[in-house]
């Protein structure tokens, strides 16, 4: 797929209406990657003109930092803000929540200033503005889905209605696992576990999650986050229902489902 | 000899007071022994989480049932202490029932209704108690409360029951007096001559009052504390966002001069301690933190990392820096300042392991009812393990080098970061 770089609408002299922040996750990581590819979809669908910053782009430093490492997220956020400043950036959508929250929250006081949006808003808002239209016979009407918060979404942000107004929109039946939206559990990624052994105890967080989201014996588990996302589709796998329930991205979920 | 009794309740009542007050004093040195910390910005939000958090209690109705039996205990107590202001009065000037006269039948109305919040409380208590003794609730029975901490909330409660039995007792043995519950106690002392029952009156009336007096002088060292501490807590909470980190603004001008050295002041000072290794490090808020915590648990049912069995536990997080302050405030008492004694909150009080299970993931702050947040303290103790002792498990080292050297926290190019587009 064709996606242009800030560095295109540079040369071309043009500013396009929002900067998609990929995020390493949605870059590297195999399946975040097919995440990245249906948001672009509909992006392109939808009809916003987007830039990415490609290989300008480079970690927020938000795992470097929870770790305790200032240095190395003082560092990252420095290198990110001199190129986003220089490209005059103003608005930034990411579809990733760690990312965004470093984005929106962190990077203010050490000179970016930018609105900030989550990709599942964004698409609350193009869905509400009638830039996306579903096809009739889409496949998720009527399907059930349970909804995974993201702790950095939820908690961090207070973002617990877009994610579920979006599947709302699609017809879907939302379940809800018997802990969410504030009070919902962690999928274990955060704070820089993703990148380490977990520490000894009696059960995997993922685990635990995996089984409160086979509970609600919803047909699929929807997330919103890259890392969530992994460690859901891991807990489940660990579960070995006989039908292993599905985790998709609600921008997978969408892309899916655009005309 | 009523004169003498006056004169020994009035000193008795002086020096709990004074006790108290001493005993607060040096509460708030050992809060001040933290960081200094601005949290005073926004005064209508911070008064807003004051009304909603503190006298509110809005996060308590996350469980409506045990929200509205702590609501009884809550409001009896604040309730009932206005007649903690007759008894003071009485006992100085040796009256009885010394505000009856001015309030005629309103007075009764009053007093009905301070024994039917009495009656509440009681009921509140004997339950509350159950829960941790009988039905042992899973945070109840925690080994983070082993020890004191667990004798302490069930001291509270038995004197909570006692002090409110007292209170009924007192009333009860009136014989002038004739009010909603303690009416029904009068059965009970049918068989007391009149001197057994002005006998019986006065020692409940001593009794209350002198026990009220030795909870108040309980309350620095115990669990508590929250019953003040939560409203100055909700006042300093913290108004950013959750996801928020504090940021690091030496380290910020490091990497900035290092990036743009013309920026650098000559005199530049060398920079402080990175994070926190001991209480001192901390802010005054997370002192306080430590201070207003009534060890709940509701922050470790919570915690992905200690429902799944792992060692950390937020709310122990909360208790051991309040007993590592406490070592410290004794410290500088004996000492007249800080003497090192070879200790510290992070290693002695807070094991690496417990840090390294944090996921930061908020479920703690978002559950304590008296705004704490363990996990700001977590940070700051995880940021003195990797920037002064370079404690990191080797994934984690990994995981910076990429950082630096990919851009990425994997080992992928930096130039495969748009492959996506072509697949």
């Amino acid at each position: 797929m064709k996606v242009s770089t800030m560095a295109e609408f540079m040369a071309r002299g043009e500013q396009p209406e929002v900067l998609f922040w990929v995020g390493c996750a949605g870059s590297f990581d195999q399946r975040a990657q097919k995440i990245t590819q249906a948001f672009a979809t509909i992006l392109d669908k939808a009809g916003v003109r987007y830039a990415i910053l490609g290989k300008e782009e480079a970690c927020t430093g938000d795992p470097a930092r929870r770790a305790g490492n200032e240095f190395m997220f003082q560092m990252m956020a420095y290198q990110n803000i001199q190129i986003l400043n220089g490209y005059e950036i103003k608005k930034i959508v990411t579809t990733c929540p760690h990312c965004f929250n470093t984005l929106k929250n962190e990077y203010p006081a050490l000179g970016g200033v930018y609105d900030v949006i989550h990709h599942t808003t964004f698409l609350q808002e193009l869905i509400e503005q009638g830039k996306i239209k579903f096809t009739d016979s889409n496949e998720w009407k009527g399907k059930s889905i349970t909804y995974h918060d993201s702790c950095y979404l939820g908690r961090a942000n207070e973002i617990y209605e877009a994610p579920r107004k979006v599947l709302e929109s699609l017809d879907m039946e939302l379940r809800e696992m018997k802990r969410c939206k504030s009070k919902g559990l962690c999928c274990g990624a955060g704070g820089a576990q993703m990148f380490k052994e977990e520490e000894k105890g009696d059960k995997r967080i993922n685990t635990e999650r995996a089984d409160e989201a086979i509970e609600t014996k919803a047909d699929y588990v929807a997330s919103a986050c890259p890392f969530c996302n992994t460690m859901m589709t891991d807990g489940i796998k660990n579960r070995d229902t006989e039908v292993q329930t599905e985790v998709l991205d609600i921008a997978e979920i969408i892309a899916k489902a655009i005309q | 000899m009523a004169l003498i009794a006056q004169l020994i309740f009035s000193l008795l009542t002086g020096i709990a007071l004074f006790l108290f007050a001493k005993n607060l004093l040096a509460i708030r040195r050992n809060i001040l022994i933290g960081r200094d910390f601005e949290l005073t910005d926004q005064p209508g939000k911070r008064w807003k989480n004051v009304l909603l958090l503190a006298f509110g209690q809005k996060k308590m109705f996350r469980n409506p049932l045990v929200a509205i039996l702590h609501l009884f205990v809550y409001v009896g107590f604040i309730i009932i202490n206005i007649e903690l202001l007759e008894i003071i009065v009485d006992g100085i000037t040796g009256s009885h029932r010394a505000f009856a006269p001015y309030l005629g039948p309103f007075y009764d109305f009053i007093i009905n209704c301070f024994e039917v919040l009495a009656t509440l409380v009681l009921i509140a208590c004997v339950i509350f108690f159950s829960r941790r003794n009988i039905i042992r609730l899973k945070r109840f029975i925690s080994k983070d409360l082993n020890g004191w901490p667990r004798s302490d909330a069930n001291t509270i409660l038995i004197i909570e029951v006692v002090l409110m039995s007292l209170f009924l007792i007192m009333n009860a043995a009136d014989p002038a007096s004739n009010f909603l519950i303690s009416s029904h106690l009068k059965g009970l002392l049918q068989g007391f001559s009149e001197a057994q029952l002005s006998m019986l009156e006065h020692s409940a009336w001593w009794i209350h009052i002198l026990g009220i007096y030795a909870f108040m002088n309980y309350l620095p060292y115990s669990k508590h504390l929250h019953i003040i501490l939560a409203f100055p807590n909700a006042y300093y909470a913290s108004l950013l966002p959750k996801g928020e980190m504090h940021n690091m603004v030496s380290i910020q001008n490091e990497v900035l001069y290092a990036m743009q050295p013309e920026l650098a002041p000559t005199d530049a000072a060398a920079p402080e301690k990175f994070g926190a290794k001991d209480v001192m490090d901390l802010s005054w808020k997370n002192l306080m933190d430590a201070y207003s915590c009534t060890e709940c648990g509701r922050c470790s049912t919570a915690c992905p990392a200690n429902s799944t069995g792992k060692l950390l536990s937020p709310r122990k997080i909360m208790m051991s820096t309040r007993d590592r302050l406490e070592a410290v405030g004794k410290n500088i008492d004996k000492n007249k300042q800080f003497v090192e004694d070879g200790k510290s909150l992070l290693h002695d009080y807070i094991s690496v392991e417990e840090l390294r299970a944090c996921t930061t993931c908020n479920a703690c702050v978002e559950e304590c009812p008296v705004s704490i947040s363990p996990l700001d303290i977590i940070l700051e103790l995880r940021r003195s393990l990797i920037m002064e002792e370079s404690n990191a498990p080797a994934e984690w080292n990994g995981m910076f080098s990429n950082i630096e050297n990919n851009f990425a926290p994997w080992k992928f190019s930096p130039d495969d970061r748009d492959a996506w587009t072509a697949q």
